[in-house]
Formats: C-alpha cells, structure tokens, sequence
C-alpha cells in the first residue's frame, strides 16, 4: 500500500501529515522523503543510517573519430544539451536529462555514456519506521531521476509513505504516480485553495484516487470546506490550528509524541485509508 | 569573411539586439559581396532552455567567422569558442553602427562571456 502525500502550496504541512501519519501506523512502515531539494522527515524522524548510495544519470560521450558531425543527436535533444559545430560537438552535461535518445539516433555509433552523479539516496532506521531519503546535490537541477532512485528503494511487500515536494510540476508527478491514494494537504485560506485547485487537476489528470487533510483548521475561512464539497471531495481530517503543535515542531517533536492525545486521530485516519484502499 | 549581428530587423539599419541567446534573428553580413542573410531565430528564442547554445550552433552553420552583439553569457560563448568563432560585445545601437565600430577595429574581441545567463 503506497500513500502519497502532496499539495499545491508548500508549507501546508506534508511533511507534519508522513512524519506522524508514520510514527503513529502499527508495525513496520516506509517513509520516503521524496522531496529531494530539501529533505526534512529526518529532522522529525532521527534514525540510524544503514546505507547510502550515490545516483547519477547518463550523459553523452562522442567518439571524436567516429563523429562525422551530421547533427542527429543535437536536433534530437529537446534540452539542447548538444551543439553540434566543427571540429567536434559540445556536450552540456548540466542541461542533460539522461534519456538516452542521443545514443540512439546516432547513425555511427559515435555516443556512449557515462554517469553524472546527481546526488544521494539514502536509508536509515528508526524503531519500526524505515526513512529513505534523496539528497541532490548543490547546483544540480534534474529532479525527477533522484526521486525514482529513491522510489526504487520501495519495498512493496511494506507500507510506504511518500511525502511529496511542494507543487504541481514533474517532481511531484514523478512522486505520487503508482500511488495507491493521494493525500492532498491544504490549509484554510486563499492561497491554501488556490493551489489545492492546481493540486486537484493533477491528481484527477493522472486518475489516481484522493482526499483533503485541512491542516490549522480555524485558523483561516471556510472556502475550502465549501470547494470540497461542491467538488465532492472527500476531507479527511482537519488538524486543528493548535499552538502547541507548532510548539513541539519547533523543537523538532513529532505532535504524536508531545500530544499523545493526537495520536487517536492520525490511527482513525489509517484506519480511514485501509477501508478506502481495500475497497 | 562573414560576420553575425543579433537584431530584430532583416537590414543594416535595423536595431542591435543586445541578447545574443534570445535574438529574434541573425543578421549575416559579406563584407566581401556585400550580401546580406537574415537567419530566424524563432525556435532558440523560445526554447525551455539552452537558446544561446543552439543558437550558437546556428551562428556556426551559418559560416560567419565573427560575431557582433550586445551580450554573450558563459554557454554559448563556451560553443562559440569550440567553433572558432570570435565574438565583440557592444553597445552600438544599430547593425550598421556595430559594424562601422567593428570594422574600424574600435571593438576589442571578448576574451569570456560578459553575462550570467539568463541575464535579461
């Protein structure tokens, strides 16, 4: 069972929803920080690390004596990773998204590739939780592979909780696409609404089933409710706009752990999720 | 020995485009025969990325040894560079007004690239 966590809007609570929804399941459980650029699970979830491997994707190499410069690879590449000009063509393996189509349309067989390290995946350990987490590297802005590094690591026979980058954009696509369900988090003000929006197109787009948490409940208006329900969109859960919660996240403590009063509402929502799942 | 202008217009008068990546076209001047070949950089200007590579890759194709414009950032100088090509930035209004300056050698050839990209 693979849960996927999103939202438009980032800072609505993603990470807050895997992190608990993590700490409160009932035996051992995934939790994948798919948002590369700047994991943050391991902030709430100090685990031991048992393995760290590094990703890369492949670039293009031309064999100067094979080239006969006709240009196929260059007007082939959609990122124009390749200009083709005398003597030799000039490889830009930043821009390069590792499709492998160069290689392909080369008539000579003049391409070959070599990997591009783009950053890590990593495991570690904490009690019944099992953190996998990218980190891309400084500079790099090939998002995509790294999250299906990280996604590779997925032990379908477990649980998983995926906790998506903000957005809508390839990334995020990347992250919940074989999801079993989506939990789309909001909060409840004008912004919060615009993006889940976005957020909803996405997932009805990739036909993957959803519902809302409503994170800070109260402390805002009542428009998201109301989209929700003329769209007919199920709302989940609302995590009220507590400040003890923000209390403990400062200080890096899961609201399960410091409120333990929390942790009946994030059971019945698995429970919820089972029900919903198995249907 | 043909020389490349960036510009928006198709003759001498036309204005200097002071984006080399993004130009709207490619002015190729013969100072030998004195003709003119106007190149459309359409497909570069709205590419998701990499428009001063490709069209660095044009400006080769199109067998000018020079290059004359406003600005030229560090990847399409880098291809620039690999074709041999030598670029003079400046700030002359016009084509005819770039090339006047570059023929009068008052124009010093770029060493680098004088931008980030992504400068406009």
């Amino acid at each position: 069972m693979i849960i996927a966590i999103a939202s438009g809007k980032g800072g609505t609570g993603k990470t807050t929803l895997a992190a608990n929804l993590a700490k409160s399941w009932e035996g051992p459980v995934q939790l994948l920080d798919c948002d590369v650029e700047e994991p943050n699970a391991h902030l709430f979830i100090r685990g031991t690390k048992l393995e760290e491997t590094s990703v890369g994707v492949p670039v293009p190499v031309i064999d100067p004596a094979l080239c006969n410069l006709c240009g196929d690879c260059g007007r082939f590449c959609r990122y124009n990773a390749i200009a083709v000009v005398k003597p030799l063509p000039v490889i830009f393996p930043e821009l390069c998204h590792g499709c492998g189509g160069c290689s392909l349309v080369c008539p000579r067989k003049a391409i070959s590739e070599k990997q591009r390290r783009i950053g890590v995946v990593e495991t570690l350990e904490s009690g019944d939780i099992i953190l996998i987490q990218g980190r891309l590297d400084v500079g790099v802005s090939l998002v995509p592979p790294l999250i299906k590094a990280v996604k590779a690591r997925l032990d379908p026979a477990l649980p998983a909780i995926l906790d998506a980058p903000p957005g809508t954009s390839c990334p995020v696509v990347t992250t919940i696409r074989g999801a079993d369900y989506v939990l789309l988090v909001t909060e409840p003000t004008p912004f919060g609404l615009n993006d889940l929006a976005i957020a909803v197109d996405m997932v009805r787009e990739l036909k993957l089933p959803f519902g809302v948490i409503i994170n800070r409940a109260g402390s805002g208006d009542e428009r998201v409710n109301v989209f929700c329900r003329e769209q007919d969109i199920p709302i989940l859960l609302e995590i009220p706009d507590d400040r003890r919660i923000a209390e403990a996240y400062s200080r890096g403590v899961l609201m399960v752990d410091a409120l333990p009063e929390y942790r009946k509402m994030f059971l019945g929502l698995i429970d919820c999720l089972m029900k919903t799942i198995s249907k | 020995m043909k020389i490349a202008f960036t510009t928006s217009g198709d003759n001498l008068e036309a204005l200097l485009d002071s984006r080399f990546g993004r130009a709207p076209k490619f002015l190729i001047y013969d100072p030998e025969t004195k003709i003119i070949e106007v190149i459309d950089n359409k497909q570069n200007l709205n590419a998701v990325q990499g428009a001063g590579i490709q069209s660095a890759s044009m400006v080769a194709q199109s067998g000018a040894q020079v290059l004359v414009t406003g600005h030229c950032g560090p990847k399409a100088f880098q291809v620039l560079k690999a074709a041999g090509i030598k670029v003079y930035n400046t700030d002359a209004p016009t084509v005819a007004e770039a090339l006047k300056r570059y023929q009068a050698g008052q124009l010093a050839e770029a060493k680098d690239s004088d931008v980030e990209g992504h400068w406009v």
